[in-house]
């Protein structure tokens, strides 16, 4: 009896294991299928255009006879608008995320924490739409502009999507900091705020690095709210104040166009490739920084 | 627990696949944005007539309905513009014979804001506006306020219909492009939207989204010719310089439910349809 329960318990946690195992191999397994047709698919573009030309062409016109296939305009796009979100979004929520784990009392701490939550669950099309109606004509009448679908509108619109996960990881980076480096601070007389400044930021530094990194990541991965209210001109921009194409948009808005199989399609793809490497790039970043702190 | 999850998978992977088998007397019609409020009311007032036909009826741009005909996975594809002959020789490689319907006429207006006094333009000074050679108003009469060009998304068969028409004007070998600063917008409706609240902009669209607040403006086609304005019996009587067809494609010569459906679009109902959707008739 005794044996027969030990063996089905034995059992059970070997088909659970190897369940386990499956799971972890197949996300893998995933991620790499996916890479390789992006490959496949992008890399069949330069059969028709050189990468260099690819990358730093200036023009995009993609279902022309012949197509130029130039996305540089495309990749400073994407570049300026999350630079602009980055600018908005960084100090902002590094000191909410200050506020919410140092400053703020326990009520309007846990009231602060739901909100930045719920704003992580606006879907984006919603935050476009919302832009579109009331950022756009807001930015062109304060600024004297010829249209309000800018740069900038989608750098602010992008910022509110970047905020929640800068504050809540840059909010578990300072919660984490050992009591009695704070301690320490406030025993040796230093004031509140020299505690915050000199001592938690440098030590949780490398946690907030990483927020902000994964906050980036979501910038340039955003595609709809971007598509809505950026313009999509595909221009190479001079300023924020004018309107950009983003990586993202022009792969949303063009590959119900795309024959199969044609030149557009595979830049599509190439253009993927570009976006991959660049958000790789990122969470590669964060990730080192992550385990710095470690 | 993982048996009856399981389970319950794979019996509804079968009612779904059963639900999407049960095509006998079901079409699925897909394409042109243009043309989706028109496919949708012909295929409501079809199914009233024909209760035992389902017609389903999507958008995506012209491109997307001829790539769905070309994958076969929609049996009548809706277009805004001709088909290529890049996508012709896919099709046939893929078995697909695509087959052309005209079932109606649509005018292309060009929209300013209500605000501005330019109300006449010629052909030559379309294209000049749509591939940046004209930038600012004043140099056409207007204010001087600097040109904010509006236009539809490359899947839009309006957007290939513009450039090939009025900025190439028809000429194959022209070179001729959109401005790159043209903003891209990825509807008839963003386009409206934009021109009713910029004084400054000038787009395009068919003439049934034209509302009070925007301006069409009227279209000569060269200095001594009249200046026409877009309304539907400029369209019929070919005075009006920017009309196009509507068609539909279908594999090979319609047959059975999907020539029930084009006959049906081709009736004296289905064009009293496409005079009500504000499109113009083809068969009077």
């Amino acid at each position: 009896m005794w044996i027969t329960v030990k063996d089905m318990r034995k059992f059970k946690e070997f088909i659970i294991e190897k369940l386990i195992l499956i799971c972890g191999i197949a996300s893998i397994f995933f991620v790499v299928l996916i890479f390789l047709f992006l490959l496949k698919e992008g890399f069949s573009v330069f059969n028709t255009v050189s990468p260099f030309n690819f990358l730093f062409g200036k023009s995009w016109y993609p279902i022309s006879e012949p197509p130029q296939l130039g996305i540089l305009p495309l990749i400073l796009g994407s570049l300026l608008v999350t630079l602009g979100a980055a600018i908005i979004s960084i100090p902002i929520g590094v000191g909410c995320a200050i506020y919410i784990a140092e400053v703020v009392p326990g009520k309007i701490k846990e009231i602060l924490k739901a909100g930045i939550e719920l704003l992580a669950a606006i879907p984006s099309v919603v935050l476009g739409f919302i832009g579109m109606v009331t950022l756009v004509p807001l930015v062109k009448n304060v600024f004297h502009l010829p249209t309000g679908l800018t740069a900038l509108s989608g750098s602010i619109m992008l910022a509110f999507m970047a905020m929640p996960t800068i504050v809540s990881i840059a909010e578990d980076a300072l919660y984490s900091i050992p009591k009695t480096y704070k301690e320490g601070a406030l025993a040796l007389g230093a004031t509140h705020w020299q505690t915050i400044w000199r001592v938690m930021l440098p030590a949780a530094s490398s946690g907030i690095l990483a927020a902000i990194m994964l906050g980036i990541g979501r910038v340039i991965g955003e595609t709809m709210a971007v598509m809505m209210i950026t313009g999509n001109a595909a221009v190479i921009p001079d300023s924020i104040l004018a309107p950009v194409r983003t990586l993202t948009a022009t792969i949303a808005a063009e590959m119900g166009e795309a024959v199969v199989g044609s030149e557009h399609y595979f830049a599509l793809f190439a253009v993927g490739i570009v976006l991959f490497v660049i958000s790789f790039i990122i969470n590669v970043t964060a990730d080192l920084c992550l385990h710095k702190r470690q | 627990m993982f048996k009856k999850g399981l389970f319950i998978l794979v019996m509804l992977a079968f009612a779904t696949l059963s639900f999407a088998g049960q095509g006998k007397n079901s079409i699925q019609i897909k394409g042109s944005d243009t043309m989706v409020n028109l496919g949708q009311a012909w295929a409501e007032k079809y199914m009233e007539k024909y209760p035992g036909d389902f017609i389903a009826v999507t958008g995506g741009g012209s491109g997307t309905g001829l790539s769905s005909l070309i994958s076969a996975s929609c049996d009548i594809a809706m277009s805004s513009r001709n088909i290529k002959d890049k996508e012709i020789a896919l099709a046939n490689k893929k078995g697909v014979n695509p087959n052309e319907i005209k079932v109606a006429l649509d005018g292309l207006a060009v929209v300013v804001n209500p605000a501005n006094f330019v109300d006449k333009l010629t052909l030559d000074q379309l294209a000049g506006i749509f591939t940046g050679k004209i930038t600012n108003w004043k140099e056409l009469g207007g204010k001087d306020e600097k040109i904010v060009v509006l236009s539809r998304e490359v899947n839009s068969g309006t957007h290939v219909y513009f450039k090939e028409h009025v900025l190439r004007k028809n000429d194959p070998n022209s070179k001729e492009e959109f401005v790159p600063s043209a903003l891209m917008l990825s509807s008839s409706q963003a386009i409206a939207d934009e021109v009713a609240g910029n004084s400054s902009a000038v787009g395009y669209y068919g003439m049934g989204y034209i509302s009070a607040k925007q301006k069409p403006v009227a279209i000569a086609k060269d200095e001594k010719a009249e200046y026409v304005e877009p309304a539907i019996e400029n369209v019929v009587n070919g005075k009006y310089p920017i009309s196009r067809p509507l068609l539909l494609y279908t594999n090979g010569a319609p047959h059975d439910l999907v020539k029930k459906f084009v006959d049906f679009a081709l009736s004296k109902e289905g064009q009293d349809i496409v005079l009500k959707t504000d499109f113009v008739p083809v068969n009077k």
